[in-house]
């Protein structure tokens, strides 16, 4: 069995658990309970987007950027240092890095947008670092022989080929925040968290599962969604979902 | 034209200098290739990456057509040069039109100039654009990727070109086809060409000359056939091989040694002339030609001195015929293998032209050994 279809298997398996969860659901009045909800979450869930998708687009911003900087060749001697430094800053736990940030900005959403910012960072930088320098030597050499300036190689040889690492980060990331999001309400941000925390505080299973599911459903929707950009900017010869050979 | 001057590269290393290449002075006519041969880590590749400064060179000078090179533009200078790896290093990316067209777009050209151009390169190596123009690399086969690699250097047309080790890396049998092809087009296109290998056999079909290298050091600089007859000395000697006297044969072809002006009978012609004409010319067999003076058979001199009759009755056919552009290896190789000492040479069209015999051959292979003691 290849790597597709033992992916599609499990894509499968997903989906018919998640079936099971939604007749449980219903069977037990859940869902109506949940419903009630309804307007809360549609607020919240903008909210929640709001901050996932301002502080992951200043990630990808100043991830991107900083990746290809630390991959040019005169970064070499620095580079493995630098990237050892963003390492431990990923060990740092979340919540610590909220409360840091809280302690510096105050309450409020950007405390919790710098916060979701740092910790989506990391996976965005070491794969755009890693992707870049993966790129084969020769590869860049045929450039550079062809008479490409660096800036020409950077952008038609080494992003492109790149692009599917670089891409497979921000998803990562994207995901990493969606799901960190929640813990911003701790920090007077506005999320879905609302729903969860306040559900488990007041003992209100169906308040905490509609923030809950809808975190997940979100995720679930801002991968689906770069995975189609993927998809539509990934060179398809270079692709490793794509790929037919001679 | 391309020449060397005093080219050298120190390279610095924590274990120490490794000089790569050893003051390497030599020059490379217009329309020629020159393979730079050698064991492996003797500096082929280090030479030809100095000029086109993808390695920048200690000291010493490149130039092309007796310009400086490091008074030039890097990136110009580059645009300007054919460059094919061993890698091949088609971007992945990219579809092979894309690839092609790499050289001409950083030099500006129209995007309908770039894309006729494309087309016009994937026939010349027998590659339907059709089917190939929109593919990506990973979706060609070995050989196929080698010939793109090879034309995108083409695509802008450079007067000069740096090739290394570029069909290293396919399979022999399509390595044939492929050096074939190439040297094909290169009879149009009369590049100035610098070609890194280190098979000895590459090189003496590939090179109008051949330049030795050991440890950064060029030993030899001289055409194949001098060369393999005169090695300048043992390590060369070892190199080309002891059979370097059999790689000569593969240089010449049967047209530059065979008899002109062969004897000929026709096929109505009475045995007892054939007779005369071997006795004549001390021949033990006369080629039969029909009425389009093409060879059809031959007369044995034993035959001829205990029948009568026509040659039409008393000739044998012949086992195998010889073409002018045979190299001389195949002939010799046909030569032992039907057990001949001649065989009747024809032109492409199958007109008989001359014979060719092995003592011939010995004599031609001899000759530059003994002009030269
Ligand atoms: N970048 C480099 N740094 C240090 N030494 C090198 C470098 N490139 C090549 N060399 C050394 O220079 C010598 C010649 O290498 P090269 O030109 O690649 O040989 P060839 O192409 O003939 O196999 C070798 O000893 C090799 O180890
Ligand atoms: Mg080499």
């Amino acid at each position: 069995m290849d790597k597709t279809a033992l992916n599609r298997y499990f894509r499968n398996i997903f989906l018919f658990l998640i079936f099971c969860f939604g007749v449980w659901a219903e069977r037990t009045g859940y869902i109506e309970e949940m419903a009630y909800y309804q307007e809360d979450v549609i607020y919240l869930a903008g909210e929640h987007l709001y901050l996932t998708l301002v502080s992951g687009g200043l990630a990808v911003l100043t991830g991107v950027p900083l990746g290809i900087y630390l991959s040019r060749p005169k970064m070499a001697q620095r580079a493995e240092a630098s990237m050892q430094l963003l390492n431990i800053g990923g060990t740092i736990p979340t919540l610590a890095l909220l409360a840091l940030a809280m302690s510096v900005l105050g309450i409020g959403n950007n405390a919790a947008i710098f916060g979701l910012w740092v910790a989506t960072l990391l996976p965005i930088v070491r794969n755009t670092f890693t992707g870049l320098r993966s790129v084969p030597a020769h590869m860049k050499e045929a450039a550079r022989g062809m008479g490409m300036t660096p800036g020409q190689m950077l952008r038609q040889v080494e992003l492109p080929n790149s692009l599917f690492v670089i891409m497979a980060g921000i998803r990562t990331a994207l995901a990493i925040n969606i799901g960190t999001a929640p813990l911003a309400f701790l920090i007077g941000g506005t999320s879905l968290g609302e729903l969860i925390f306040t559900g488990i505080a007041v003992d209100d299973q169906a308040m905490m599962l509609a923030g809950a599911i809808t975190t997940a459903l979100l995720a679930v929707v801002i991968d689906f969604a770069l995975g189609l950009l993927t998809m539509a900017f990934v060179s398809r010869g270079v692709n490793p979902l794509r790929q037919r050979t001679a | 034209m391309i020449t060397l001057d005093k080219l050298t590269k120190i390279f610095d290393t924590p274990n120490g200098s490794i000089t790569a290449a050893d003051h390497i002075s030599m020059e490379v006519p217009t329309g020629e290739i020159c393979v730079l041969l050698g064991p492996s880590g003797c500096g082929k590749t280090t030479t030809l990456k100095m000029v086109n400064r993808i390695i920048p060179a200690t000291s010493g000078r490149v130039l092309i057509h007796g310009e400086d090179t490091s008074q030039m533009n890097t990136v110009d200078l580059r645009r300007n040069i054919g460059y094919v790896i061993q890698q091949i290093g088609l971007f992945p990316n990219m579809t092979i039109e894309d690839n092609i067209s790499v050289v001409p777009k950083l030099l500006g050209w129209s995007a309908e100039k770039y894309k006729k151009r494309a087309l016009e390169l994937l026939d010349l190596v027998a590659l339907d654009p059709a089917i190939f123009l929109k593919r990506y690399p990973s979706e060609l086969s070995g050989g196929q990727q080698q010939r793109v690699g090879v034309i995108r250097a083409l695509a802008a047309d450079p007067k000069v070109m740096l090739m290394d080790e570029p069909f290293g890396a396919i399979d022999p049998i399509n390595r044939e086809v492929i050096q074939d092809e190439f040297l094909k087009m290169q009879k149009e296109l009369q590049k100035t060409i610098l070609f890194v290998s280190h098979d000895i056999d590459e090189a003496v079909k590939m090179g109008d000359k051949i330049a030795i290298f050991r440890e950064g050091k060029l030993e030899q600089y001289a055409a194949p056939d001098d060369l393999l007859a005169h090695p300048a000395n043992d390590f060369i000697a070892g190199f080309v091989g002891n059979d370097r006297t059999l790689k000569r044969l593969q240089l010449v072809t049967a047209g530059e040694v065979m008899q002109q002006n062969p004897s000929m009978v026709t096929l109505d012609q009475p045995l007892d002339e054939a007779l005369q004409l071997m006795e004549s010319r001390d021949l033990e067999a006369v080629t039969v030609v029909n009425r389009e003076q093409k060879p059809i058979g031959m007369v044995r001199r034993e035959i001829a001195q205990v029948h009568r009759g026509s040659c039409r009755d008393h000739h044998d056919g012949l086992p195998t015929v010889i073409y002018q552009d045979d190299d001389l290896r195949s002939v010799v190789s046909r030569l032992y293998r039907v057990d001949a000492s001649w065989l009747p040479v024809v032109d492409g069209e199958g007109y008989l032209q001359g014979v060719i015999t092995q003592r011939g051959i010995t004599h031609h292979v001899g000759a530059t050994y003994r002009t030269q003691a």
